[in-house]
């Protein structure tokens, strides 16, 4: 069963929506497995200044996507990077052990987005 | 808050006349059915009076009728019994690929034992084609086992015609009818049915009993072995007070079937009619003819099932849904998937059963909350433009 910190990320989802001409953007999963997350991310002197999500799945797979842009909110990129998906589970009191595997994808976003904003700066 | 129970497939409430019933049999009257003193006697006669009524349901003589420990164990008994009583003459089985697991892993198992299966596939309706039935026979083949009705998407099968195929060769035929008993009239003896297994807990009786019907002059083999109970074919105290809640649901819903069929029918419809008017990108699962009444399976777009369950949930709604997070499997329903839905679409798939209780303001209170739902989950959907 979902602990309740679970339950209240997933009924009150914090930072739901998407950020326009965003600094970098990530997106992991796909429909066929039931789960897909996307970030967005905005970022000044290489700090995260705002960030949204959208995401298609489970209870499981929206409270870390919630969870995941409140631990990031106002951090650095490294320290950003340095956010695992085990941390964002540990965050929300653990995930039933089945939930591990494919809706604990939050953090890959994140990553992915960081990814993003990192091949732009370099371009 | 008053919630809403629209998961009757999954188990219905037991009904307060069956508890009346039943309330003797869990306090004095505690006897052994097997005793021969007077608690003994009661418990027995309570036990003949209960395979009557629930014979009677089916159209089957009450010395056919034999009472398990629930649908599981009639479909394990049913197929593992014949199976082995039936290997000299053959080792082929056929049967559906939307089977309920309770005959699909046991099919599974058999295959480990050597025997071979054919799970015949089905249409987007969910229907079994009798003439692939007539298809797959071959001389080796034993036992054909098809569901009655589908406990996910509702679709009843044209199990009648399948009794004619199967009967012409002197097969012996299965029906797990778990899903139809009580629900919409069943008669064995129309069909030509030679084994059918029955649960109580579908019908507004207790969890933990069932029934497995088999037609008079057809021997499989046990399941159970020990005592003499059920004429020597299923071993172990019989469930008394489970047993007298069985039949006394079988009488009830016997006494009201096609009433209530026909207004769950038109709730389903209710139902079903408003979900299209309230709501873009939803497609209904199952046969739209033959479905079982008050029976609404239906696929919304760019949304997941378990987070559907659980926003109902959290409204007092009670559904389930064949995504793979709801079943806790890697994969969504093996119904959906045969009935062809991709993958996503059948993730986002929502069941909901009525029953006897269900009335026409809790439809339409689900028809307030969850267009709401719908919309608040799709505007978080990356997939939603």
């Amino acid at each position: 069963m979902y602990s309740e910190k679970v339950m209240d990320h997933f009924s009150h989802p914090r930072n739901v929506g998407q950020i326009e001409n965003a600094d970098g953007t990530g997106q992991v999963g796909n429909a066929k497995c039931g789960d897909i997350m996307k970030i967005d991310l905005k970022i000044e002197d290489d700090h995260i200044v705002d960030v949204k999500f959208k995401t298609f799945g489970c209870g499981a797979a929206v409270a870390t996507s919630s969870m995941v842009t409140e631990m990031v909110k106002g951090k650095t990129i490294e320290a950003a990077l340095a956010i695992s998906n085990k941390a964002v589970a540990e965050a929300l009191g653990g995930l039933p052990p089945q939930k591990m595997h494919c809706s604990n994808l939050a953090a890959d976003a994140l990553h992915e987005a960081i990814k993003d904003y990192q091949k732009k700066q370099a371009q | 808050m008053k919630r809403i129970y629209l998961d009757h497939n999954a188990t219905t409430s037991l009904d307060p006349e069956v508890l009346k019933a039943m309330m003797p049999y869990l306090t004095g009257e505690f006897g052994n059915a097997s005793s021969i003193y007077e608690c003994g006697r009661m418990a027995q006669k309570a036990v003949v009076e209960a395979r009557e009524k629930v014979a009677r349901l089916i159209g089957a003589q009450s010395d056919e009728l034999f009472f398990t420990s629930g649908g599981t164990e009639a479909d394990n008994w049913a197929l593992k019994g014949a199976a082995e009583a039936l290997r000299d003459k053959g080792n082929h089985i056929i049967t559906t690929v939307i089977e309920h697991h309770a005959v699909l892993h046991t099919c599974e198992y058999l295959e480990e034992q050597g025997f071979e299966v054919t799970y015949l596939p089905v249409d987007e309706y969910g229907l079994v084609d009798p003439a692939a039935v007539e298809q797959a026979i071959t001389d080796q083949t034993i036992i054909v086992s098809v569901m009655y009705a589908n406990n996910e998407i509702g679709t009843i099968e044209p199990v009648e015609e399948i009794g004619k195929i199967v009967k012409e060769k002197g097969i012996l035929y299965h029906i797990d009818a778990v899903q139809a008993v009580g629900k919409i009239p069943v008669d064995v003896n129309a069909i030509g049915v030679d084994l059918l297994s029955m649960s109580a807990h579908k019908l507004y009786g207790p969890k933990g009993v069932g029934a497995l019907y088999i037609r008079k002059g057809v021997k499989i083999n046990n399941l159970l072995h020990g005592g003499a109970q059920e004429r020597n074919q299923r071993a172990g105290t019989e469930n008394v007070a489970g047993i007298v809640g069985f039949g006394k649901a079988a009488e009830l819903s016997c006494d009201n079937l096609i009433e209530t069929a026909e207004r769950l029918t038109r709730l389903g419809d209710r139902l079903a009619k408003g979900i299209t008017e309230k709501m873009d990108h939803v497609r209904f699962n199952g046969y739209p003819l033959h479905r079982l009444p008050g029976h609404v399976n239906v696929s919304i777009e760019f949304v997941e099932g378990e987070a559907l369950v659980m926003s109902l949930d959290m409204q007092g709604i009670s559904v389930s849904s064949g995504s793979a997070c709801a079943a806790g499997s890697a994969d969504p329903s093996h119904v959906l998937l045969a009935i062809g839905l991709p993958h996503e679409i059948a993730h986002g798939s929502l069941r909901m059963t009525l029953g006897k209780d269900s009335t026409e303001a809790d439809v339409d209170e689900v028809l307030t909350i969850l267009p709401r739902i719908v919309e608040k989950l799709r505007a978080m959907s990356p997939l939603y433009q």
